[in-house]
């Protein structure tokens, strides 16, 4: 832990200016973030396209070989697989963003400015939740246009997007991480697609586990993707919540708990 | 505060880092007075990228102690970064974003007003020769905007100590030396500045005093002049024309040389310093090659360049390491082969 600065011992702002310059100037790096995403064609494809792309093959390609036991048929069951899986993938763009920004020198140049030293990594998880947010709801759109229905109320809905959103930012926190720590746009964008890949789809997001072999059920059973997704599916369609929901949280709490501060010390220490 | 307006703008005393068993800095002493500028010069891997960071508070040192300012880069490193700008070796901006927009953000988070920082970045654009590009997007900039728009982000804080990291690494001629005339009217603005780079006569155009750091250490200062000096007089060079007839030459000038000659076996090129003796030592040189029957050309002497220097100093030539058979001599160099890699090993 030999990176973390020392605060000044003098002349150093009050508290609540200090707080106030971390508000303002995350604020400007989101600005900037978002400013940036809207600009390159690229990244919406891949933000936006690319989950409404799952939509329609799942819903209409592979959706007619799996059955479900679900109020709905499969596009019910689906849809939260995809809104957790889209949440989870928003984290390219968070890692994919800081290696980048982190080999082009742009963070050396905001680490020797006087702005806050949070606002970068704040900056960075507050556009990319903007932006998963964004997504979350255009893809719910494309959902209820190719059938999806939420079937258990509109605060269960909210409660399922929140949850989604939530569960996106811990990602985030691991892609910042990886990000920083990798540092380098190829390799970081390979790492993602090693781990995010299968994580997402040996779960319960796709297909009911109960037709995978039995050792990969023990797997996708116990992981928290899966118990992420069982809770937002739960949570649109009615049923059971509860222990899905307390180990999902545990799960998140976890993941919260152990990367941000490893993400914050990456970026402090990032060379 | 108190500190402010004595003493010089950067001091460095004893700097230490390593980075595992690789010793980056191995204790250096640096001095640079306001308004001045230190060119610190040395191949790649010298260290000078490190010293940099530890400068403007990216990277901790393990010993020693460096002042920016009047602030400790460790206790103050808060009060030392509103007091400089950082300049590094790619261009650090935002190339979705225009040339403007880069500006305006970083006058943000300089906490300059809104209107402030437009004011700052129109400014910033029209001293930088930019302002017809302004409202492109920085991806569509040449690498010789994309710097100069970079330079101008590390200003828009109005710093009194600027940072260059090798600021023409990379930049065509051309750019290169528009770089330099932009930086002669900061220095003639007042800012202190302290400039890397591996390329000598950078050094000799832009700094007032030199530093010659090689693998960790400074190895020489003083100003261009006091370090030519150390060479002692003039120098002898000529090209062999039959590259296998290279060490027949050597032999052929090694009673005439004070210092063992330089040969270069990428360009057939010998130098060598020849002390004081100058026209004499011409006079001998021709007539011993000659008697070897060595084809020579642009056979001269001439004062000595930096290179010399370099090469009395450490004995091997500034930009030799790492650069393979791509080694090239001549006094002006073209920086285009010499991407550094000391911020990979940093």
């Amino acid at each position: 832990m030999t990176a973390i600065a020392v605060e000044p011992p003098r002349d150093s702002p009050s508290l609540l200016a200090q707080a106030r310059w971390a508000v303002s100037d995350t604020l400007t790096i989101s600005k900037r973030n978002l400013l940036v995403w809207a600009r390159v064609p690229a990244y919406i494809v891949f933000t936006v396209i690319q989950p409404v792309m799952f939509v329609l093959m799942f819903r209409y390609v592979f959706g007619g070989a799996i059955p479900v036991q679900v109020k709905g048929g499969y596009v019910n069951f689906l849809m939260p697989g995809i809104l957790g899986q889209t949440a989870a993938f928003a984290s390219f763009g968070t890692a994919i963003s800081l290696a980048t920004e982190l080999q082009k020198g742009v963070i050396d140049r905001l680490r020797s400015m006087p702005m806050a030293r949070s606002a970068v990594l704040a900056g960075r998880l507050v556009a990319d939740t903007g932006r998963m947010t964004v997504t979350i709801l255009i893809v719910v759109g494309v959902g209820y246009a190719v059938g999806f229905r939420f079937d258990n109320g509109p605060l269960a809905a909210i409660a399922m997007i929140l949850l989604a959103i939530v569960f996106g930012i811990a990602i985030c926190c691991i892609a910042a991480f990886t990000g920083l720590a990798i540092g380098d746009e190829e390799s970081v964008q390979a790492f993602g697609l090693i781990w995010l890949f299968p994580i997402t789809f040996l779960s319960s997001a796709f297909v009911p586990i109960a037709t995978m072999p039995g050792w990969l059920q023990a797997f996708a059973n116990n992981q928290p993707v899966t118990y992420v997704i069982d809770t937002m599916r739960a949570l649109a369609l009615g049923g059971p919540i509860e222990a899905n929901l307390w180990k999902s949280l545990v799960w998140l709490a976890g993941i919260f708990i152990v990367f941000a501060p490893l993400a914050v010390r990456a970026y402090k220490r990032a060379a | 505060m108190s500190q402010i307006g004595s003493g010089p703008a950067i001091l460095v005393e004893n700097l230490t880092k390593s980075f595992g068993e690789v010793h980056a800095l191995r204790g250096i002493d640096l001095s640079v007075p306001r308004g001045t500028v230190l060119g610190v010069l040395g191949p790649n891997g010298a260290g000078k990228t490190t010293a940099v960071r530890i400068l403007t508070t990216l990277m901790r040192p393990d010993g020693g102690r460096a002042v920016v300012e009047g602030h400790d880069v460790v206790r103050e490193a808060s009060a030392v970064r509103r007091s400089i700008g950082l300049s590094g070796q790619s261009a650090a901006i935002q190339l979705e974003l225009t040339g403007r927009e880069n500006l305006e953000i970083i006058g943000r988070l300089y906490h300059l007003s809104r209107a402030t920082s437009r004011a700052r970045a129109t400014e910033l654009l029209e001293q930088f020769d930019l302002t017809e590009a302004a409202d492109r997007p920085a991806k569509g900039f040449s690498g010789g905007m994309q710097r100069r728009l970079d330079l101008a982000a590390s200003l828009v804080g109005r710093p009194k100590v600027l940072f260059l990291d090798e600021p023409t690494t990379g930049l065509d001629p051309r750019s290169r030396l528009g770089m330099w005339d932009i930086i002669r009217s900061l220095v003639a603005g007042g800012t202190t500045l302290l400039l890397t780079t591996q390329y000598l006569d950078e050094a000799d155009e832009l700094a007032n005093e030199i530093v010659v750091i090689d693998r960790g250490l400074v190895i020489a200062a003083g100003t261009s002049a006091q370090l030519k000096g150390r060479v002692g007089g003039d120098v002898l060079e000529f090209t062999v024309l039959d590259r296998s007839r290279l060490a027949d030459a050597v032999t052929a000038i090694a009673k005439i040389a004070e210092s063992e000659p330089h040969v270069d076996d990428g360009t057939g090129v010998v130098t060598a310093g020849v002390g004081g003796s100058g026209s004499e030592a011409l006079i001998q040189a021709v007539r011993a090659l000659d008697e070897a029957g060595i084809e020579t050309s642009g056979l001269g002497l001439r004062r000595p360049s930096l290179d010399d220097v370099f090469l009395a100093l450490t004995g091997h030539a500034a930009e030799d390491e790492e650069q393979g058979g791509k080694r090239r001599r001549g006094r002006r160099k073209g920086p285009v082969n010499a991407e550094s890699a000391e911020r990979a090993s940093s």
